[in-house]
This record gives C-alpha cells, structure tokens and sequence, in this order.
C-alpha cells in the first residue's frame, strides 16, 4: 500500500496552476452567462418557494 | 388541479432542536473549561482526561459536529420537507439518522477524554466512529435525496443546492482524510504520510470549515432570512453566483493552512491564489443576505431572529474578507501559529454558527409549538450578552496573536533573539483571562435562549404533524430546447454529480502531483524510521494531544531558525503516520527538541512543568510516570507500520519488544545518572524517547562541503 512515486520527475509543475485558473474563469464564465440568458421573471418566481409555504 | 393533502414531520425537527441547544451548551462549556485551563492548568486537576490536549479537541468536534451539525439536521429536515412540499421520504430513516448521529456523539465524547484519537484535527475521530459516520451520513443522504425526488414543486430553490453540495463534499472529505489502517480497535494509523498527510488533512480541515460549517448554514441562510423577514431573497442571480463560485473555489484553498511548510511550493501558491479570490463569492453571499433586508430594518429593531441574523452575516462577511488576507504569505508569516487564528475562528464560531443557529431556532420553536415567543425581551439580551461576548473574546485574542508574534520575531542591536518563549506566554496571559469572559458572557446568553424557549414550549401544544396542500407535479413536455443550467437544477441528481465534478476537480489537481511526483518530498538518507519504543512514544504525544499546543514545524525565518534550530525539510516527515505539524503554538515549537535536554529535563517537566520552566502553562502529566506503557501492541504497530510501506526488516514485528526493552533500559539508566529512579516500563520513558528522537535524524545526515572561490 505504499505509494509508488510514479512519475519521478515533473516538468512545468506551473501548468498546474495555470490549468486551475482556466478551468475555474470558463467555469465561471459559463454560469455568468447562463444568469444573465435566463428571464427574470423565472427567479422572481423561483424566489418566492420559501414564501409560498 | 386536484390538491392533495400532506403533512410535514415536525417531531424529527424538534428531536434535532433539543440536540443542537444541550450540545451547544456542553461543547461552550467544554470551550471556556480549555480556556480557564490555558491561565491556570491546575484546574485540570492532574486527571488525565480533564487535561487541556485532551479537553481542546472535545470542544471543537462538539461545536462543529454535535452542535452546528445537530443545527443544520434541524433546520434542513424544517426547510426541505417545506421547499419540497412534502414529508420526508421516510421517518424510519429520519430516525435513523438522528440516534446514529447522536450515539456517534456520545461515542466521541467518550472516546476523545479516553485519549482515543487519530491526531489529526478536527478528524480526531478513531476509525469505528469513522465507519459509524460514513453510514449515518449515507442514510441522511438518501432520505434527503428520496425527498427531493417526490417533491411537489418543481425547481430545487438555492437552499436545496447548497444542502445537496454539502451532502456530496462532506462525503468525499471525509472518506479521503479517513482512510487509515485499524491496529486494534479504538487505534489506527493514517495511510498518509508527513507532506502528503498534511495535505489531505488541511485539504480536509479547511473544507470542512467550507461544507460543514459554511455552506449548509448559507442554505439555512437562504432559506430562514427570507421567511423571517418575509420578503425573497435580494437577488436570486446574486445566488447561484454565489454557488457555483464558493463550491469551486473552495476546495482549492486548503494548503493556505500550510504556508512557508515543507508543502512544494507551487502547491502553496495555488491556494493563495484561489483564497483570495474566494472573497469574492463569499462577499457575494453576504450582500444578498444583507440586502435583502433593503426596506425592512425596521423589523430588525423588532425581531430577535432578524438581529442574530444580521450579526450572524456580518461575522460570516468579516470572516470571509480575514480568510484571504490571512492567506496572503505575509500576512501568514506573522499570524500562523498565533492566538490571530483563535480569534478568526471564532469570528466564523460565535458569530456565523452560533448567532445563525440561535436565530433559527428562535425561528423554529415558536412555529413549532404554534405560538409566539416567550419573550422577545430576553432574546434582544441574549442578542446583547452574545455580541458583547463575541467582542470581548476576539479583540484581546487578535492583540495577543499580534503582540506574541511580534515579540518571537524580535531580535536585539546583538542579533540575539530578545524574547525567551516563556516571556512571549506571559505577556498574552491578561488577554487569555478576559477571553474566558467573553467566553462566559456568551455562555450566559446562551442560558437565556434555553430558559425562553422552554417557557416558549410550556406555553404552546406541540404540532407533531403539520398539514400542508400542494398540487402533485407533472412531467412537462418542453416544447423549446432549454439551457443547460435549467435542467440541472430541476434534476437532483445530475446536480449532486456537477457538484461532485466541480469539488472533485480541486483536490484532484492538488494531490496527484504530490502523491506521484517523487522530485515533490525529496528523500533524505538519513531518515529512519522510529524504534519500537520511540513509535509507542509518538503514540503517547498523540493520545495526550500535545498537537493542541506544539508544533512541529520550523518554517525558514530568521526567528524560527535561531529559536528553534534549521528549518523542517519535506523528506524529515516520510515516517510520520500521521503528521504532527500542528496548528497553534501555545507552547513552543518541537521539531528539533531531541537532544535539546537531558533525559531527566524531560522527567522531572512533565511531571511538573513549573519546576523547570517557571510560569509555563503546562499541564502536568504525573500520570505517564505510574502507567505502564502497553508493550503488547507493539508488534500490530510494527506490522501496520510494514503494511503501509515503513522499511523494518521482515519479521522485526517478533523481536521488536526486545530492542524496545534495551532502549528503554539504556534511558533508565540515564535517568539514574541524575539521580532519578523508575521502571523501564513507565510511559514517560517511550515519551521521553520520543522527545529525544525528534528532527535529529538530519543532523546525522553529511555536511556538504562547498568550495571556497
């Protein structure tokens, strides 16, 4: 059960962090736009479910 | 339509409502018991399981799991049923989930004073309760799940989001961070090792800050504020922002805990980065639930609830905005290890948790009983005792965090360190004294709440089932194709697994590298592993919880390194199962303590701090000089140690008893040297073995000699 290093070197560790930030931004791009393309009226409606009961 | 008629189960909320207020006030005993006990450690009265390392931990897994937890189970079962229009799927599995919840419980509470305890924080927890949680959790998770499925309205509003996210990362954090292998029963050792157990373990403990304590009261946020303000919530957009942001974001910023450690460094830039952009969704959550209150402050000045709320979001805000400053390396250097972070965490404690659980249960109870609340007059003094309580605890903890670390860090015109570690303790005493009474104020309110909401209960008649209508839902035909985001949040499923994606994606990118990547913990030859008695040692250090207030882990500042000696190195920790970096120095750091003393130092400390260290805050250990250490769980230690890749020679599990007696001997008689006389089966000497072993092994390790230009 020991962990076997099975890379031993890697190179361009910074690509990790980078690759974080991109997928994170379209991420968020993606549900930034997706808010602003949905009618408001549905969230108003939406909204109010607590109120309702 | 035809409206069909249902009733919601309130006996599940209300079982939960008692939980959450007797744990609330046991674990807030527990906290201002530790902190009388850091002035003045002979409250401990010597008793092995009333001692500080033992108490700490007690106190944060009753705050975090019987209290909030208990809060969140009742305000959950309250809003899905009333979200869902619908009873829970089953009050079989309600049930269930609750005794589970609560045996688990009382198992920790037992098993944490026993000294049962994995040593990593907030994880303490030994590996049957680890199993015990995992299968309450899964029956929650199904009841949840099966009730979101037979609901009677058709969109899962945002409160339901962040339970189900909680749901599947509280999961997922739990499972990693537990995997270990049983030595006996109530015993284990963590898979992980050093650098890569504290990865796991701060990847762990910071989200469990996000998902255990944060998002599920956010949902309650969403769900409670607008009700007891009756009005929706500012911006509903604002909402899913706020989301789909937090849940991503978060689960990067874990090794922010682990900053200038022997963690690689690209791993610790990765979580600066994302903590401070974390600020954004969290401060995006605290205006929508500032703002909805636009308009109606009025009723604040009326409504108790409103009031704990409104506190409640301002800590969670001020919290949010500490958490990526203290982050940042700079500002980490000067904070880690500090009272700095006591004070945070009680931000978030006392403010978010205990206010937003306060105020739902003000919200609750009278609905429950179906009257109006005793009275509002106490409430508003609970409300005034609390905050005055949350003040007088935090300022003297920051000053003390600021005073202590700048006096560690101060040197004289010689260059020579100006403080001793005993003088930084004393200078912060007066601020630990006037902690314990804010401490005590908030407890005192705390009693205010159970005194009215009993008087609440004995005025009105409990509604055990609670009738509802609704229209059944029915499957719709769309005509036209709809965005994506529309039909996940219609469908709880594909909803758990984004989540699931979204979290897992974090810590996936975050680990595999330092799991794979040999180059990460660079070895160091002259690293061994420990003897029989050193690991039965290191398993006294971690029963009597000498994490709580030592750390293990030099970073490379001038200070540090003339305090302490050289600077800790990734590959000093291959042996460590699991870590024992720490957190908090309340004493001083130990990572090259080996060899710093003599044997009988050590002795004659732990049998009395004071005697050798005048004006430590040290407990005593008298204990460890009577109890006999448990040989025979050496050769399990040894085989699961082998098990989990530790280099012994084969079969060295039969013979290690021996080399531990002749170790144990060679220490006896050293202490006989100065004159000290005791059994070679005394636990103090495995501890003492330990002690001395510590961060020595690379100075063994070849100086390398650099060539003079």
């Amino acid at each position: 059960m020991k962990f076997i290093h099975y890379i031993e070197k890697i190179g361009g560790v910074d690509i990790f962090g980078m690759l974080s930030l991109v997928i994170f931004v379209v991420f968020f791009l993606g549900v930034l736009a997706w808010v602003f393309k949905t009618n408001k009226k549905t969230f108003n409606e939406i909204s109010r479910i607590p109120l309702d009961n | 339509m035809e409206l069909e008629k249902f009733y919601y189960d309130n006996k599940i909320v209300r079982a939960f409502g008692y939980a959450t207020v007797i744990f609330g006030v046991v674990g807030m005993l527990a906290g201002l018991f530790a902190a009388v006990q850091i002035y003045m450690p002979q409250i401990s009265m010597n008793f092995a399981p009333t001692t500080f390392g033992r108490v700490r931990p007690l106190h944060t897994n009753a705050i975090i799991f019987a209290f909030v937890g208990n809060a969140t189970f009742a305000g959950v079962y309250y809003s899905l049923q009333r979200l869902c229009k619908t009873r829970m799927l089953s009050d079989k599995l309600s049930w269930i989930h609750f005794w589970g919840w609560q045996t688990i419980i009382a198992a920790a509470a037992i098993s944490l004073l026993l000294g049962k305890t994995t040593g990593k924080e907030y994880a303490e927890l030994e590996w049957p309760i680890d199993i015990a949680i995992t299968l309450v959790w899964v029956i929650f998770g199904i009841n949840m799940f099966g009730t979101i499925l037979k609901r009677r309205e058709k969109h899962l509003y945002v409160a339901i989001w962040f339970y189900i996210a909680t749901w599947v990362t509280v999961a997922l954090l739990h499972i990693v961070n537990s995997i270990e292998i049983p030595v006996s029963f109530m015993k284990s050792y963590s898979w992980y090792a050093g650098v890569q157990d504290a990865l796991v373990q701060w990847w762990y403990g910071h989200n469990a800050v996000a998902f255990f304590l944060t998002t599920p009261v956010l949902g309650l946020m969403y769900y409670f504020l607008p009700k007891a303000a009756n009005r929706p919530v500012y911006s509903y957009r604002l909402s899913i922002i706020h989301f789909w942001a937090l849940i991503f974001l978060y689960i990067w910023a874990g090794p922010h805990h682990l900053l200038y450690t022997a963690l690689p460094d690209w791993a610790q830039s990765l979580g600066v980065v994302f903590s401070i952009m974390l600020i954004a969704p969290s401060w995006g959550g605290m205006l929508n639930g500032l703002f909805t209150l636009r308009g109606a402050w009025d009723k604040v000045r009326e409504e108790p609830v409103l009031k704990f709320m409104v506190v409640a979001i301002t800590c969670y805000g001020m919290a949010t905005f500490e958490g990526p400053l203290l982050s940042l390396k700079s500002v980490n250097a000067i904070s880690h290890f500090t009272d700095w972070t006591i004070a945070h965490v009680h931000i978030g404690g006392l403010g978010w948790n205990g206010f937003m659980a306060f105020a739902i249960l003000y919200y609750m109870v009278p609905k429950l009983w179906d009257t109006t609340l005793y009275s509002k007059k106490l409430a508003t003094n609970h409300f005034w005792l609390g905050t005055i309580g949350i003040i007088i605890y935090a300022v003297p903890m920051y000053w003390a965090g600021f005073e202590q670390s700048l006096m560690w860090k101060s040197f004289t015109p010689e260059g020579q360190l100006k403080f001793q570690f005993l003088e930084t303790v004393n200078s912060i005493k007066p601020f630990y004294v006037l902690r314990s009474i804010g401490g005590a104020l908030y407890l005192t309110g705390a009693f205010f709440m159970v005194y009215n909401l009993y008087k609440t209960i004995r005025q009105g008649s409990f509604v055990a089932n609670e009738a509802a209508e609704a229209a059944p839902l029915v499957k719709e035909v769309s005509e036209h194709k709809e965005y994506w985001h529309r039909v996940i949040e219609r469908k709880p499923m594909a909803m758990l697994v984004l989540s699931l994606i979204v979290v897992a994606i974090g810590g996936l990118i975050e680990m595999i590298p330092t799991f794979l990547v040999k180059s990460n913990i660079p070895t160091i030859a002259s690293v061994k592993p420990y003897t029989p008695l050193e690991l039965q040692g290191r398993d006294i250090y971690l029963r009597e919880g000498c994490y709580n207030c030592h750390s293990q882990m030099i970073r490379p500042f001038r200070d540090e390194v003339a305090r302490y000696g050289e600077y800790s190195k990734a590959g000093e920790f291959v042996y460590d199962h699991p870590f024992q970096w720490g957190s908090k120095r309340t004493g001083p750091d130990l990572a090259r303590e080996g060899g710093k003393y003599p044997d009988s130092w050590h002795y004659n400390h732990m049998y009395d701090p004071r005697s050798m260290s005048p004006g430590s805050i040290m407990p005593q250990y008298t204990w460890l000089l009577d109890d006999q250490l448990d040989t025979a769980s050496t050769p399990a230690k040894i085989r699961a140690m082998q098990t989990l890749g530790v280099p012994y020679p084969e079969g060295y599990d039969k013979i290690a008893n021996k080399d531990l007696m002749h170790q144990a001997d060679s220490i006896t008689a050293n202490l006989k040297k100065d004159k000290i006389t005791t059994p070679s089966n005394a636990e103090i000497i495995a501890l003492i073995a330990y002690m001395q072993r510590i961060g020595r092994d690379i100075k063994a390790e070849p100086k390398k000699i650099i060539a003079e230009k």
